[in-house]
């Protein structure tokens, strides 16, 4: 089969693999109709995520249709499915608490040594991504092996298009999540930073839960007139003052609740974020984190900060003190996709939820290498690229 | 102030020795009952299933059994073990017999957790320490670091009983366990 593979920095090729084969009694195989570039791909494209090895095969935002089964998969042959990015047993301590991303059983055990030793806890495992996680082949390819396929995959029922439902395997669930950690009260403000896919998500969810005003925070003009559409008040960071912004929109009081969208490659001059860019090139591992800080020290005291972004490693001048002494709760996390899938589902066949309005580039597999420069280099026009196997070159 | 320990146990101390022998041990906790945890390492036929570095294990009779480990360059090591204490739901404890290749005993026990989580699994190896034949013959065997042995092994112990398999980020079966 043809798959895209990581080669290194800035290094990714369509190549041809073997087929992947059941392995264990939970797996089916699909083969993929549509797949996603996500945001957290350039992390590994810009080879600042650790774990990640020459050959491995990306892409963990994807559906398709159920070509083989395991034995004890629930699955049938022919289902058009969207698989959660999240690998989940569903049957540890956290997958029957619902905290699916904190799977104890998905990461090989040898896989887990690493993030034992970097975190205190072994990581769950995601598709495509970092060995730490797994390193389990991703999606963005003609076929992929699904493990848990009795826990993860929604089901998809006829008449829905791929493109309206692709996004239940992460951005979507993520920008939910992110807004749902936010606890967002009556009369709040809730600030995003970050218009990209988990941005513009948590910016309808936050509408959606009734906040009485949305600011989301970037300097992508059309990423910004996406997040007005939603009905957010948008802040460009490169012709405005952001926190002296958002303190005159809310009275002086400064955002109830702030979610950090944007995650460990933070963009900005200035000096703090500077020093974290030489870092970040001398070192993977190290975050880059100006957004966060901001969104801790715009936020209001006792207020929320939820962060969906993407952290792996340390980041230092950290606010801690701006957190005590303000007494503000984070929270943060992968996202237990699983969770949220059927309400999610539900509410796009409501048209509660818009997702279609993200997808500005469609592209055949072969043509994904494009799709990862243009995604990167031209983030206000390239918003949401969608790699169909399907498509001729 | 070596009469003045502390609480934990003594697999968490720096000095990990007990007499000769070096321990290694861990804790689990595994969402399942207690007796079927119990049953199924009862079996010791059952136990290559999630102990990769052994072959295969033979009951000789009641008490008795051969485990074949696999050593470096393709080799096989046998060792002869003979069950010590039994407490039913409780603890399964065996050790090596007289002039076996390897010095070594083990106790594996099994406690309800808190609040119904499960079961609390602690499995405690002791082995002859590496220094002389036995001893690097057993440090290989327990590989590089015997206490990443030990949590790799419960963790797949885990994994197999509340997941119903091991889990692989392998897409062949040709490439056993490795992605």
């Amino acid at each position: 089969m043809r798959a895209l593979t990581w080669h290194g920095t800035n290094d990714v090729r369509v190549d041809t693999h073997p087929d992947p084969e059941i392995i264990n009694p939970r797996d089916v195989i699909l083969k993929v109709t549509s797949t996603a570039i996500c945001g957290s791909d350039l992390h590994l494209y810009d080879g600042v995520i650790p774990g990640m090895k020459s050959g491995d095969i990306l892409g963990h935002e994807f559906m398709g249709e159920v070509v083989e089964v395991g034995a004890k998969s629930t699955l049938k042959k022919g289902q058009r499915v969207v698989v959660p990015f999240t690998i989940s047993c569903g049957q540890c301590f956290h997958c029957k608490k619902q905290q699916f991303s904190a799977c104890d059983n998905s990461n090989p055990v040898e896989k887990q040594d690493a993030s034992e030793m970097l975190y205190g806890h072994a990581m769950g495992a995601a598709f495509g991504y970092s060995h730490l996680t797994g390193g389990y082949a991703g999606g963005q390819a003609e076929y992929v092996r699904v493990p848990f396929s009795d826990v993860g995959p929604i089901v998809i029922p006829d008449g829905m298009d791929d493109d309206t439902v692709l996004f239940l395997s992460d951005i979507l669930p993520t920008g939910w999540m992110a807004a749902e950690n936010a606890q967002i009260e009556p009369g709040d403000t809730v600030a995003v930073w970050g218009a990209g896919p988990v941005g513009l998500f948590a910016v309808q969810s936050a509408v959606l839960m009734g906040a009485e005003q949305v600011i989301c925070i970037d300097h992508h003009p059309r990423r910004l007139d996406l997040a007005k559409k939603f009905g957010a008040q948008v802040i460009n960071f490169e012709e405005t003052h952001v926190r002296e912004a958002l303190m005159e929109m809310t009275g002086g009081i400064g955002p109830d609740a702030v979610i950090d969208a944007v995650g460990m490659e933070a963009h900005g001059f200035v000096v703090d974020n500077v020093l974290d860019v030489i870092k970040q090139k001398i070192a993977p591992g190290a975050d880059r984190g100006h957004a966060l800080r901001q969104a801790i020290l715009a936020c209001r005291k006792g207020g929320r900060v939820s962060v969906p972004g993407v952290y792996g490693g340390m980041l230092d001048k950290w606010p801690l003190g701006a957190m005590m002494e303000k007494g503000l709760q984070i929270k943060t996390g992968q996202t237990h996709v699983q969770k949220y899938s059927q309400d999610l589902l539900r509410r796009i066949q409501e048209g509660e939820i818009d997702t279609t309005f993200l997808i500005s580039h469609r592209l055949p597999l072969e043509e994904a290498p494009t799709g990862y420069k243009n995604f990167h280099d031209k983030q206000n026009e390239w918003t949401k690229v969608v790699l169909k196997p399907g498509m001729s070159a | 102030m070596a009469h003045d320990k502390d609480d934990a146990p003594k697999r968490a101390r720096k000095d990990d020795k007990d007499g000769q022998l070096a321990i290694v041990g861990k804790s689990i906790t595994i969402n399942r009952p207690r007796s079927e945890l119990f049953a199924f390492w009862r079996d010791f036929t059952n136990l290559p299933s999630f102990m990769h570095a052994v072959d295969s294990i033979e009951m000789v009779g009641d008490k008795r059994s051969i485990w074949k480990i696999k050593a470096p360059a393709g080799q096989q090591v046998t060792l002869e073990t003979e069950l010590t204490a039994v407490v039913e739901n409780e603890s399964i404890g065996w050790h090596s017999v007289e002039g076996s290749q390897i010095r070594t005993a083990g106790v594996v026990t099994f406690r309800d957790a808190p609040a119904d989580r499960g079961t609390v699994v602690t499995a405690e190896i002791a082995y002859e320490p590496p220094g002389g034949d036995i001893g690097r013959l057993a440090a290989k065997l327990f590989a590089a670091e015997p206490n990443i042995q030990a949590r790799h092994e419960l963790k797949r112990f885990k994994m197999l009983m509340e997941a119903g398999e091991i889990a692989t980020g392998a897409n062949h079966k040709s490439n056993n366990g490795e992605a």
